[in-house]
């Protein structure tokens, strides 16, 4: 069986959400990846070195650049005729782009999935996590989207794959890229993150958000997140959003502040290795899930707790 | 233009959902069902937009059990126009409904199909793509601003880091982030007056449309339960705890 990757990258290197997907992709079979982009040979000669990538093909050209579905699907489609499977990592353009190459093959889709049972079998998560559905696929061609908090990731060194170039129908004419406004951060990727520290909405605002949570962040070389109550509140950028309708994150020490636990919080982080969550409500759901719970004022805690550390 | 906009009648976002003890799905007799969440915000944009009187109707459609009609009849009474039933017996996956929206846009000839991203019960999160690539439309996934001009559709997109912003040619296919907009309550005279809209019966059968599952569901099951925590008394001990863990010096 002989599977193909979609290599998740900026043009200028390969995204981690990749090496999760390899992982998952090496268990049905031989990898190659897909490069597309424009002018992206350093992430081809990159993709080339992660172990357990056989060939790397690269679709370089200027209607690749911004992965518009319309565009980067049919490339996709036209190469499957040597695959049996498509794989993406369930980011933004794994979700964008997998489904529309499902539909143009004619196949159902696996999201987000959790395991490879077997070659045509799978585990993935419904009803936000709540429940884990194992599927089996009766189609001929498997296009998968990959969870990557569940999967190892593949080594990036070690792999000698060769670079080939491949090329599709190019601009399909449906939709142009017109800009992007990417949020800077000094601090370490929220998915790929080891700590998090996450607030809710009893930080209060925007200014006690940043003056509780930072310097706890800074403190753990933690990435901070938030609760959908906190964004929505305006407290924190959309793109810190952990939950079901934001980013799915497990890393090794989870810390919730002031968040209550709501399932479709609960959703996006209740495989983190550890969760420590402080919560004046001693009722509150996020204390059935944490591992060490410390009920009381965060706003006395979390000071404290940064200064003694 | 006309708007066209699926909605699906799922598990009420509330509610706990519950794993069968045979292992063959989730128990969904006797517990509330509502709108999907995504889908209660396209129908707010859609109606947002036959206000600014940018769309000139507003057409919802469902496909389901018969008891989906009360979701349409939600929508309707929201502000939608007019409603299309499409009965199915048992869940009809992302790729058989993109299928039968394909045929309802193909009958109604919408500018714009405006879906929630995700449906909360299978977290797919497929059929509004699915459906672009079967219309050969473009689409705008992940919305959070939505603008026509004329024949061209501006969407702000919610993606990783950030956000991004993609022109797209009329007609388009447009799925909803949540903060996109806050969708209205309906009043109770306009759930009186959506009664008697008019709502369509149909059938797959009726678009020729094949909607056997690719799928099989082998097995649901709960997920890991975490082991039960402790409760520490103060910041002293918390600082203990996290030294423990290494993740403090």
């Amino acid at each position: 069986m002989s599977v193909l990757v979609w290599v998740e990258h900026d043009n200028a290197s390969v995204k981690d959400a990749t090496l999760a997907a390899v992982t998952a992709a090496g268990k049905l079979g031989d990898v190659h990846a897909l490069v597309a982009g424009k002018g992206a040979q350093a992430v081809a000669d990159e993709a080339a070195k992660i172990a357990g990538v056989a060939k790397v093909l690269l679709a370089d050209d200027a209607a690749y650049e911004h992965a518009l579905a319309e565009n980067v699907a049919p490339l996709i489609a036209g190469l499957m005729s040597g695959y049996d499977a498509f794989v993406a990592p369930s980011t933004s353009h794994g979700k964008n782009i997998a489904p529309r190459v499902a539909a143009l093959l004619d196949v159902a889709q696996i999201s987000d999935i959790l395991s490879v049972e077997s070659a045509d079998t799978f585990t993935r998560p419904i009803y936000a996590g709540n429940a884990i559905a194992t599927v089996q696929s009766s189609d001929a061609k498997k296009v998968i989207t990959v969870r990557g908090t569940a999967f190892e990731k593949a080594a990036t060194s070690g792999g000698s794959a060769s670079v080939e170039a491949a090329s599709g129908a190019g601009d399909a004419g449906l939709s142009s890229f017109v800009g992007a406004e990417i949020a800077k951060s000094e601090r370490p990727e929220l998915t790929a993150a080891k700590i998090i520290v996450s607030g809710g909405r009893a930080l209060g605002s925007e200014e006690q958000f940043h003056a509780v949570i930072d310097p706890l962040a800074d403190k753990l070389g933690a990435a901070v997140g938030a609760s959908r109550a906190a964004v929505d509140a305006g407290y924190a950028p959309n793109d810190y959003q952990v939950g079901q309708t934001g980013k799915i994150v497990a890393p090794e020490v989870y810390v919730a502040i002031g968040i209550s636990g709501a399932i479709q919080h609960l959703a996006g982080m209740k495989d983190s290795k550890t969760i420590i969550a402080i919560n004046k409500d001693e009722d509150a759901p996020i204390f059935q899930v944490a591992d060490i719970g410390l009920v009381g004022d965060l706003f006395k805690i979390v000071p404290a707790l940064t200064g003694k550390l | 233009m006309k708007i066209l906009v699926p909605v699906k009648r799922v598990l009420d976002y509330n509610v706990k959902p519950r794993v069968k003890a045979d292992g063959t799905g989730v128990d969904l007799a006797n517990v509330k069902m509502s709108m999907n969440p995504f889908d209660e915000i396209a129908v707010e944009e859609a109606i947002r937009l036959k206000e600014k009187g940018v769309a000139t109707e507003v057409i919802v459609v469902s496909i389901g059990e018969p008891k989906s009609q009360d979701t349409l009849r939600t929508a309707l009474a929201m502000g939608a126009d007019r409603a299309i039933l499409i009965t199915a017996e048992g869940e009809v996956e992302p790729l058989g409904v993109a299928k039968l929206l394909k045929a309802v846009a193909d009958e109604e000839q919408p500018g714009l199909v405006i879906l929630g991203k995700q449906a909360i019960d299978d977290d797919s999160n497929q059929t509004g793509q699915m459906l672009a690539a079967l219309t050969g439309w473009g689409q705008g996934t992940f919305a959070s601003k939505v603008e026509v001009a004329g024949d061209t559709v501006i969407v702000t997109r919610e993606v990783d880091g950030g956000s991004e912003t993609v022109s797209l040619k009329a007609p388009a296919i447009v799925t909803t982030d949540l903060r996109l907009n806050e969708p209205r309550y309906a009043s109770l005279p306009n759930i009186m007056k959506a009664k008697s809209k008019p709502l369509a019966n149909k059938t797959p059968a009726d678009y020729g449309v094949d909607v056997a599952k690719r799928l099989t569901t082998l097995k649901v099951s709960e997920p890991p339960v975490r082991s039960a925590g402790i409760k520490v008394a103060d910041v002293d001990e918390l600082v203990a705890k996290l030294k423990a863990l290494g993740v403090a010096a």
